[in-house]
């Protein structure tokens, strides 16, 4: 997978020497990783390990110490949620970021709802582009007037991905997408994934699962302790490399 | 991704639960309006038919229209997972500082002079201005400061009760304006002509909204009610609107003030003249300010961003939305109405009194949660809490009709709270929502 990777252009995200701190704690000391256009790069490691963290100083959702963000080789300046969001970068959560008491087109669009001339919300249209979107990813859902509570796992994850198709992320964070989904449904996000590669969306994938991370990504940047331990081309390793890289923080020689 | 199966028990489901489900009523809502139906007959059996009079109905609703108007501010505030205790209070204030400005500021110091017809405008806007800048200081020191709610507005229920107290020296202020006065119920009403062409807006409006609202489904594809639902609804709404109107136009005006009203004028009475009160400005600015918060719950993205922060303030702050100056505009809102209450409450009484709106705020927290507003946040409709005030005020004074001493009264009113979410929440369990 990683051969048609061209890495020679400028990268799509590039974050340099990224450090937050909590009290006393590093939780991210100087990081840098990057990913460039079609190409979904894991980020492993332990229980705080640190990824989350980098994730979220990358949406915005937690403000960094020092560090720089570049997006197609420009400076970026990510201080919130909305920063990103102009940007093009869009996030999965992992704890699934929709409010439970609105429906599935109210979440898709929250923040960024469609308005009539009079500035009203559009439910009407806002229903109808959540069924064409919907329709396309999951031709079977049919509940768009329930609260998304009353949804399956696979259900309000395919509400977080469709949110993030509609509005043409460049730039997709999923944090541990298929942790609360069956088998059947890891299967269709993994076709989804390989989707969004295709039109040059860049995908930072946070994943425990190795097998997963050795299907579906190019790189794997694997952090220890708040630190990076490397990134490496995921075909040229094994999985006790990997392995070894998360649990003991060992680089493998040959790694590229 | 693939297991949305929800249609498959949908046959299955008994005929009645059918009906409503095709009318598309809210079965919540039917549930209120039955208690509130029953709790009417009980009482007008129990007054010899003395509760459900055209007077007494006339007064019910303009006893309701206070705690009513505060209460479809408590639904935002509840709803984003906050509470607001200095409602009584802050009403206080607002009534307080209006009082002065028709009686003092205005006559006195500006030299207006009492009666000025720009006198109860500018107090008005004086009592909704001060309300506004109260409450965004509420939700300011709640949504930056990150002081909890319960302990700001305990704090301003001490604050602004007193500041009241300060304002006017703790006296009683009035007569107040007789402009202003109009808004306080059996002193300003439309009369019966500007009552039914009030009634015919209303329903045309309504007609309207159901056409134009079906209308948008087909454009979009949408499923659609069948025809003979709309027409149910619509008809059921267009009986409601103008049967109140009649209830209204009936409770006539003592042939006594008539009289003294033509006098007024130079004129003398005609010969078995009578006039209705019909419609009540206070009633009138109640539908107003419930229309306006309805729209904004629904229609607007202030509305949509409240639910959504209740529903889950995480997501919503992942999803760009300014949570923090979000709660400053709700609390900014609720002053707003508190003032708007304060105008009707005082004018009510023709006078600002020191223990004006004294324990409202739990008379209209009760309202919202009555109404269905849930404490846990995102959860909770105007209407209902409007319909929570009136069930409240029907049982309250219908004890007081029956001769139950007010102490009791506030026991049984204590119960019904309690009662009402334990329902509440074996409903929401029901029906898994």
């Amino acid at each position: 997978m990683s051969s048609e990777i061209d890495r020679t252009g400028t990268p799509l995200v590039e974050m340099r020497n990224m450090r937050k701190a909590f009290g006393g704690i590093h939780a991210v000391d100087n990081v840098t990783i990057d990913l460039y256009p079609g190409e979904v790069v894991g980020v492993l490691g332990h229980n705080g390990a640190g990824k989350s963290v980098l994730m979220k100083m990358l949406s915005g959702a937690l403000p960094r110490d020092s560090g720089e963000i570049y997006v197609n080789g420009e400076k970026a300046e990510i201080n919130n949620p909305r920063d990103a969001r102009n940007y093009q970068i869009e996030t999965i959560y992992q704890y699934l970021a929709l409010a439970d008491n609105l429906d599935a087109a109210a979440n898709l669009f929250l923040g960024r709802e469609l308005t009539t001339p009079l500035g009203f919300v559009d439910d009407a249209k806002m229903e109808a582009e959540t069924r064409k979107i919907m329709g396309r990813l999951t031709p079977n859902f049919r509940r768009f007037n329930t609260p998304v509570a009353g949804l399956s796992g696979g259900q309000r994850q395919s509400v977080a991905i469709s949110r993030a198709v509609y509005f043409n992320a460049k730039i997709l964070i999923m944090d541990e997408p298929t942790a609360a989904l069956g088998v059947e449904e890891t299967r269709m996000v993994a076709e989804l994934i390989d989707e969004l590669k295709k039109r040059g969306i860049g995908i930072l994938l946070i994943d425990h699962d190795i097998h997963q991370v050795k299907a579906l990504c190019d790189r794997a940047s694997v952090m220890k302790n708040g630190k990076l331990v490397g990134t490496v081309e995921v075909d040229k390793v094994s999985e006790d490399d990997l392995l070894g890289m998360i649990i003991l923080g060992k680089k493998p020689e040959m790694a590229a | 991704m693939s297991d949305s199966t929800d249609s498959v028990s949908e046959p299955t489901r008994s005929t009645k639960r059918n009906l409503l489900a095709t009318l598309e009523i809210d079965t919540r809502l039917l549930g209120m309006i039955g208690a509130f139906i029953v709790v009417c007959l009980v009482f007008n059996f129990l007054t010899d038919g003395r509760f459900l009079t055209p007077r007494n109905i006339f007064n019910l609703t303009i006893q309701t229209v206070s705690v009513a108007l505060m209460a479809t501010g408590m639904v935002f505030v509840i709803v984003t997972r906050n509470i607001d205790l200095s409602v009584g209070s802050l009403l206080a204030t607002c009534s307080a500082i209006m009082a002065m400005m028709q009686t003092v500021v205005l006559p006195d110091w500006m030299g207006l002079g009492l009666e000025h017809p720009l006198i109860a405008p500018m107090a008005i806007l004086t009592g909704i201005l001060a309300g506004a800048i109260i409450g965004a200081f509420h939700g300011w020191l709640i949504g930056y400061l990150t002081i909890p709610a319960f302990i700001v507005t305990l704090g301003g229920l001490f604050v602004w009760r007193n500041v009241a107290w300060h304002l006017t020296n703790g006296q009683t202020i009035g007569p107040l304006d007789s402009n202003f006065q109009l808004l306080g119920g059996i002193n300003g009403t439309l009369g019966e002509t500007w009552s039914w062409v009030f009634g015919a807006l209303a329903v045309i409006a309504t007609l309207y909204a159901l056409i134009a609202a079906r209308r948008s489904k087909v454009r979009h594809e949408f499923q659609v009610k069948p025809v003979w639902a709309e027409v149910v609804i619509g008809g059921i709404a267009t009986v409601a609107i103008l049967g109140f109107v009649a209830i209204l136009n009936a409770y006539e005006i003592p042939s006594r003030r008539l009289e003294r009203s033509f006098e007024d004028r130079g004129l003398t009475m005609p010969e078995g003249f009578t006039a209705g009160y019909g419609i009540p400005y206070s009633v009138v600015l109640l539908i107003v300010v419930a229309i306006i918060m309805i729209v904004l719950a629904r229609r607007t993205r202030l509305g949509r961003y409240i639910f959504a922060a209740g529903g889950n303030p995480e997501a919503a702050e992942l999803s760009g939305i300014r949570t923090r100056a979000l709660t400053v505009k709700v609390f900014m809102i609720m002053g707003i109405l508190c003032a708007i209450s304060a105008v009707v409450a005082s004018a009510r009484l023709t006078f600002h009194t020191n223990d004006i709106g004294t324990l409202d705020e739990l008379r209209v927290i009760a309202a919202a949660v009555i109404g269905g507003t849930a404490l846990s946040g995102g959860v909770g409709t105007i209407y209902g809490a409007i319909l929570g005030a009136l069930i409240m005020q029907s049982l309250q004074s219908g004890m007081a009709m029956v001769g139950v001493d007010a102490p009791y009264q506030n026991i049984v009113v204590g119960i019904v709270l309690v009662l009402a979410v334990y329902v509440d929440i074996l409903y929401r369990k029901r029906t898994g929502s």
